[in-house]
């Protein structure tokens, strides 16, 4: 269902707008009704266990419907049982990163694998899109193998940065991130093309 | 609540209504003393909040001065943000509420006064010296320490680590000592306890006859216990406070293991901070600091909303062995969920985070969802009600988890977290509309049921200014958690700094409605010291004339609390 976090967020921004609209006005009706003298009837009995059942489903169908219709889940739940098209091994130590020789690209639709290594402090490893929103990430613990398996979908140009907090030294004293790195990863456009998420790039 | 007729305002702002310090037991005096500090703690995390909030607006402030987005400036005001927030002002809040309910829940005297009045020092005094190793010596690992982060005097210094590792500890001393003088009167046999024993209390600490009690019912049974030794809110105060002894330890823990590096390095010595595998570190301490967040708060909550009804509506408690049970549940939810923090952590086992970080954690969703609906139809089988600056605030406190709790749940999934984890949207959509709009809004609608009770009725000075601190504090709250929020969905990280200005469309929105929480306390305070007075605010400091550790019960009546 979903190819794109993009697409992923759009949705997800939708469903909790709706539920915190309904949400907000059943406690508002509810606190309405509460101060009424005439004992207004119910509109609707809403019985015990199914409520204790819609709960249930609500908690437990979540990640069903998330494993069925985000693609990144079961892969990366079976990362170490696939091949990789590409892998790119990053290093990380002092706020600053080593990126690979030869610029990181790929083909869209490509499964990508990125292995980053950090010798000091907990990083995040982060890819942005140009226009800020964050395509993924994780987190790159010190003295362990973080590995991601990626398939990109969308194709342009993205920018990295750590995601977590490594201390003040990530940031000149003008406050600038020093461990942003433009255009650190390049997608080729595929036939695939579903979604070009940086228009102005791939333009 | 009656509003006063006013007098002169400096006569008013020295003498308050009818507020008499002097008529205060030691019990009143210790409550309102956490209380005050409390909320003078609130006052600096809301203005620390929107320090932050304007420093992300980027190049649109002209009138912040440049010294908050320094980037060791900017990140010890998030450092100490939290500290001062949860245990400087929550903790405080809830330790004053609990020392003086269950004392009046039980009808039996608080176990030492001395005690409650070391826990408020201990607590104000770490909080206070956290906040000074950050203001001074930018000691800013963040709340979180992931090792070996605050071991790193390449980027801090030793002393300010130093003294925030006391600080902290300091509170959890603190902590400690809530927790012994809350067990110590639970378990003392006087009153009306004077017949139970230790292992029917510790059941109904529990839940267990709760739990036993709906077996029974199934199997066709007698009840298994008919009158409870523990009232329904103890429960959930007894409950909660096995997660705050927990939570204790493992910071008290964590704050050891920083302060014995830092110590090393201040001798020279070359230690490896590598020795500490930092995944185990980092489930270590997720584990304790998780039962703060979906340990104590929602248990404390859920008994805070269970009292609330009883005692607005004056009715018996709908479904109460469901209550019960449910808490009894949530000891084992809450221990089992801290996995939910390490999704994005690859090295992280795959069954543990499908486990404990998605099942056993969506299982809140069950344990807080039969809180509010317990709640919900306590109230509603007692309608009419009038609309009284209690109930909006609980109901306010409903809306608050109402909101939260599923922000929550939906990012503690594999998929959504991946482009969730570590934004705003779980910073401000889940925690700060839980805590701001959610926990306080319950402690606000507490303060004014135990109002009376504490102060010996004394008048407030306005209900036009608590109506005004209601709707200024819920449409604040709110607007700035969905605002920000909203900015991380477009990205937007919560633990870092932006200087030019990308996400300023929200931050400003977010900074609007964050000024209005601000506002909202600040007329809160008002109301409040023209109710007491400047002269009854000192006078909560002085010595009681009158020892008594209880609240509506003779003393003499009853033996003195052994625990």
């Amino acid at each position: 269902m979903f190819q794109t976090s993009l697409e992923l967020l759009k949705f997800h921004w939708m469903a909790y707008t709706i539920y915190a609209l309904l949400i907000v006005s059943v406690i508002v009706w509810f606190g309405w009704n509460l101060t009424r003298k005439e004992r207004v009837k119910s509109v609707v009995r809403i019985p015990f266990y199914g409520y204790i059942a819609f709960l249930v489903a609500g908690g437990v169908g979540h990640h069903i419907f998330t494993y069925n219709t985000i693609p990144w889940v079961e892969q990366d739940i079976k990362r170490h049982d696939i091949t990789p098209d590409k892998k790119f091994e990053i290093e990380v130590a002092k706020h600053r990163w080593t990126l690979p020789a030869e610029p990181m690209k790929a083909k869209q639709g490509q499964k990508i694998a990125f292995e980053v290594r950090s010798s000091d402090l907990t990083y995040g490893f982060g890819l942005f899109r140009k226009d800020g929103t964050l395509v993924l990430q994780m987190q790159v613990l010190p003295k362990h193998d973080n590995y991601m398996l990626w398939t990109f979908h969308e194709c342009g140009k993205f920018d990295l940065t750590s995601t977590e907090y490594s201390g003040p030294d990530e940031y000149d004293e003008a406050g600038h991130d020093k461990m942003l790195v433009k255009d650190a990863l390049e997608i080729e456009c595929g036939p695939e093309t579903r979604v070009a998420m940086n228009e102005k790039e791939v333009k | 609540m009656q509003t006063v007729e006013k007098k002169g305002f400096v006569r008013q702002l020295i003498h308050g209504t009818d507020f008499d310090a002097d008529s205060l037991s030691a019990l009143q005096k210790v409550t309102l003393r956490a209380v005050v500090m409390s909320f003078l703690f609130f006052g600096l995390v809301a203005i620390e909040g929107m320090i932050m909030r304007v420093v992300q607006t980027g190049p649109t402030n002209s009138f912040l001065p440049k010294m908050f987005g320094v980037p060791e400036h900017y990140f010890s005001i998030m450092t100490v943000h939290p500290i001062v927030g949860i245990f400087g002002s929550t903790y405080q809040l809830v330790f004053a509420a609990f020392m003086f309910l269950v004392p009046y829940l039980t009808k039996k005297p608080l176990y030492s006064v001395k005690l409650a009045n070391f826990v408020w020092l201990c607590i104000t005094i770490g909080t206070a010296l956290a906040w000074f190793a950050g203001f001074i010596w930018h000691y800013a690992p963040l709340y979180t320490l992931y090792w070996p982060l605050p071991a790193d005097v390449e980027q801090f210094s030793i002393i300010g680590g130093f003294v925030f590792v006391v600080g902290v500890a300091l509170i959890m001393i603190g902590t400690l000592g809530f927790i012994y003088n809350i067990y110590a009167t639970i378990f003392a046999r006087t009153g009306i306890h004077a017949n139970k024993t230790t292992k029917e209390l510790l059941i109904s600490g529990f839940g267990i006859d709760g739990l036993m009690n709906l077996i029974h019912k199934l199997l066709g049974k007698k009840p298994y216990s008919k009158e409870p030794a523990l009232s329904l809110p103890v429960v959930a105060i007894f409950r909660g406070t096995v997660d705050t002894f927990l939570d204790a330890l493992v910071i008290l823990g964590a704050g050891i293991l920083v302060l014995i590096y830092l110590i090393a390095f201040s001798g020279g010595a070359d230690w490896n901070v590598h020795a500490v595998d930092s995944l185990l570190y980092k489930n270590f301490f997720w584990w304790g600091l998780d039962l703060v967040a979906d340990g104590l708060v929602l248990i404390y909550v859920a008994g805070s909303w269970y009292l609330l009804a009883t005692l607005i509506t004056g009715q018996k408690l709908f479904m109460e062995n469901v209550a019960r049970a449910a808490l009894l549940l949530e000891l084992f939810v809450s221990w089992m969920v801290w996995s939910h923090h390490l999704l994005a952590d690859q090295p992280q086992p795959e069954m543990m985070k499908l486990v404990s970080g998605e099942m056993v954690t969506a299982f809140e969703l069950l344990t807080q969802g039969l809180a509010l609906f317990i709640t919900l139809v306590t109230l509603w089988k007692a309608r009419p009600l009038k609309m009284s600056p209690e109930l909006a605030y609980l109901l306010g406190g409903l809306v608050g988890f109402g909101l939260a709790v599923p922000a929550g749940i939906i990012q503690a999934d594999m998929g959504l977290n991946r482009v969730l984890h570590n934004t705003q949207w779980i910073s401000f959509a889940h925690f700060h509309i839980a805590l701001i709009v959610g926990l306080y809004m319950t402690l606000y609608s507490a303060l004014y049921v135990l109002w009376p009770l504490v102060t010996n009725n004394t008048k407030l000075f306005s209900k036009k200014l608590t109506w005004a601190h209601f709707w200024l504090y819920l449409i604040g709250g709110v607007g700035m958690g969905a605002f920000a929020g909203m900015a991380g969905l477009d990205g937007m990280l919560r633990r870092h700094l932006y200087v030019n200005g990308e996400f300023s469309g929200w931050m400003i929105l977010a900074a609007i409605f964050g000024s209005m929480v601000l506002l909202a306390w600040f007329l809160f305070l008002y109301n409040i010291v023209m109710s007491i007075g400047l002269k009854g605010l000192v006078g909560i400091f002085m010595p009681a004339k009158d020892d008594v550790a209880s609240y509506g019960i003779d003393e003499e009546t009853a033996a003195p609390a052994k625990a």
